[in-house]
């Protein structure tokens, strides 16, 4: 929907033992409605990027534009969606917490009852409106928290190893369902990872980071056509080149995980 | 969970089973040091005025009811109970929670509270009788200081722990300041809150009753119990025992259990 313009944008931790290296000079430029996937090794600043663009870091260099507008803090014009299933306000029900960034908005009951009813539909919990997340599955609480990030209709949605702590058919499943998601909606996506297959299955283009400190290496458009096949002889190939390419990025720690 | 169950399979006869079990289990303790105190009293190891049998208590406790005394001791004390526990429910939360919001709050409140808290309650009713003279005043004042701490203290606790992840999703949805305390950090404090004022009220009964037995109040359960020594009137002492006793299965059951259960329990922050 919007484009996104990174420009050099470098952020060191201070911590008590000194500077740590977040992330160094990256640059990246993103399209409207592009899916994104940023991968890497651990601690390579997957989440130091995102959370930049979130707007919960400055960077100290540099600056990111989204539609032209430079960040400056979080804005509605982001939804974010974490991996810790804890996100969800436990208090309230799915539908309540769907509504929350709508409520914040000032947006009215009934209309933002409608509104959430149709984003959990859109996730198929349409079902369990009325639960609370201790009642939900892993997998069921983080479609609550996709729905709840669009629904106040974000144009970018972030989303930092959304499911990386669900069990492997779980996220396959979820993968699917977020394909089709992005289909209807088409948000511009920045989506972390470090399962390489997950990457090749969801995005437009993967950029891939390496550490110490935290750069993108290598800038991969995957171009195959969609809804992806994981079996497919151009998949596994797509996957082999961005393991290859995390392979010199970790020096040899890249996994691999089959979509 | 197995009672879920049961309705399932076969409604009414399992659940009145299960029902009449529990309240068995419940009352079984009770019988055992009901038939105990009966024994010692029939055997007379104290004079029966001083360990008086249950039936004499119960008799006493029918003729106090009857004659309105009872109710009106137990009247007296709940209202100073409800004031004072409720001056400190109102003023604890606002301080814990102040205290675990801002940083300047903590660091001069928490020393100061660190030292008062630990000492007894007790300790303070002198110093509450002469500022504030005898009666209604000093009782409630020193009950809302005295069971303040515990709330003070896990609300504070409880502030602290509100995950960062609620509050970096309500900031990201666009949640002001005041929108984030009302609709995250006090929903997510909320189960060391009820802990705090659970805590609190037991500490607030403490120091009523004994407070009532310095104040010179003329009406109040402390009072019933203290005055009664002097008459050797161990029936009274022993009715205004159980009436407090109940009055404290009262509050727990059907306040914090029923709040506890429509709340956190209901959103699982607590098993
Ligand atoms: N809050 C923080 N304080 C200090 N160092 C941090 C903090 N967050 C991340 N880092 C460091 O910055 C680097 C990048 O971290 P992060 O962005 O979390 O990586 P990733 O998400 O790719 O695993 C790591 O070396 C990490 O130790
Ligand atoms: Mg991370």
């Amino acid at each position: 929907m919007v484009p996104i313009e990174i420009s050099g944008v470098t952020l060191t931790y201070d911590t008590p033992s000194g500077k740590v290296p977040g992330v160094k000079d990256i640059s990246v430029a993103i399209k409207p409605s592009e899916f994104v996937c940023i991968v890497g090794p651990s601690g390579c600043g997957k989440s130091t990027l995102l959370n930049m663009i979130a707007g919960f870091l400055t960077p100290a260099e540099g600056e990111i534009r989204i539609d032209g507008k430079k960040v400056d803090g979080h804005g509605l014009d982001r939804g974010m969606v974490f991996q810790d299933f804890a996100q969800l306000f436990p208090w309230r029900t799915a539908l309540g917490n769907v509504c929350f960034g709508l409520e914040m908005k000032g947006v009215p009951k009934d209309e933002r009852e409608k509104i959430a009813r149709e984003q959990l539909r859109l996730v198929k919990l349409e079902k369990f409106c009325s639960s609370y997340p201790h009642h939900m599955s892993g997998g069921m609480q983080q479609r609550v928290a996709i729905a709840r990030a669009l629904a106040y209709n974000p144009s970018v949605l972030l989303m930092d190893e959304p499911f990386a702590a669900l069990d492997a058919l779980t996220r396959d499943d979820m993968q699917r369902l977020l394909a089709d998601v992005w289909r209807e909606t088409r948000k511009t996506v920045i989506y972390v990872t470090h399962n390489v297959s997950e990457a090749v299955y969801l995005a437009d283009r993967v950029l891939v980071m390496s550490p110490h400190p935290g750069t993108v290496k290598i800038d991969l458009p995957v171009t195959l056509p969609r809804p992806r096949d994981p079996l497919s002889i151009e998949f596994i190939e797509h996957q082999k080149i961005l393991l290859d390419h995390l392979g010199h990025a970790a020096g040899g720690g890249a996994q691999t995980q089959h979509a | 969970m197995s009672d879920a169950a049961a309705v399932v399979g076969r409604p009414d006869a399992r659940v009145g089973r299960q029902t009449w079990r529990t309240a068995w289990r419940n009352t079984f303790p009770f019988l055992v040091v009901a038939a105990l105190w009966e024994i010692v009293a029939w055997l007379g190891v104290f004079p029966r005025q001083l360990f008086p049998p249950i039936e004499d208590i119960a008799a006493r406790f029918v003729s106090l009811t009857a004659s309105g005394i009872l109710e009106h001791h137990t009247v007296d004390t709940v209202l100073r109970l409800l004031a004072g526990f409720g001056l400190a429910a109102v003023f604890g939360v606002a301080i814990g929670v102040a205290m675990g919001r801002s940083r300047r709050a903590e660091d001069i409140l928490l020393p100061l509270i660190s030292i008062v808290a630990p000492i007894p309650g007790l300790a303070y009713a002198p110093l509450f009788l002469l500022w504030f003279g005898l009666g209604n005043l000093p009782s409630i004042l020193l009950v809302g200081f005295v069971s303040a701490f515990p709330v003070i203290f896990n609300s504070w606790t409880g502030v602290k722990a509100v995950k960062e992840i609620w509050l970096r999703s309500a900031q990201a949805m666009g949640a002001d300041d005041r929108r984030l305390f009302r609709q995250v950090i006090l929903p997510g404090a909320l189960p060391y809150i009820l802990t705090g004022l659970r805590l609190g009220l037991a500490q607030a009964w403490r120091i009523l009753i004994a407070v009532e037995m310095l104040a010179a109040v003329p009406w109040g359960l402390g009072w019933l119990i203290f005055g009664a020594r002097k008459f050797l009137d161990t029936d009274a002492m022993m009715s205004g025992i159980v009436i407090i006793a109940l009055l404290g299965l009262a509050l727990e059951k059907f306040v914090f259990k029923k709040i506890e259960d429509y709340t956190v329990v209901r959103w699982g922050m607590v098993k």
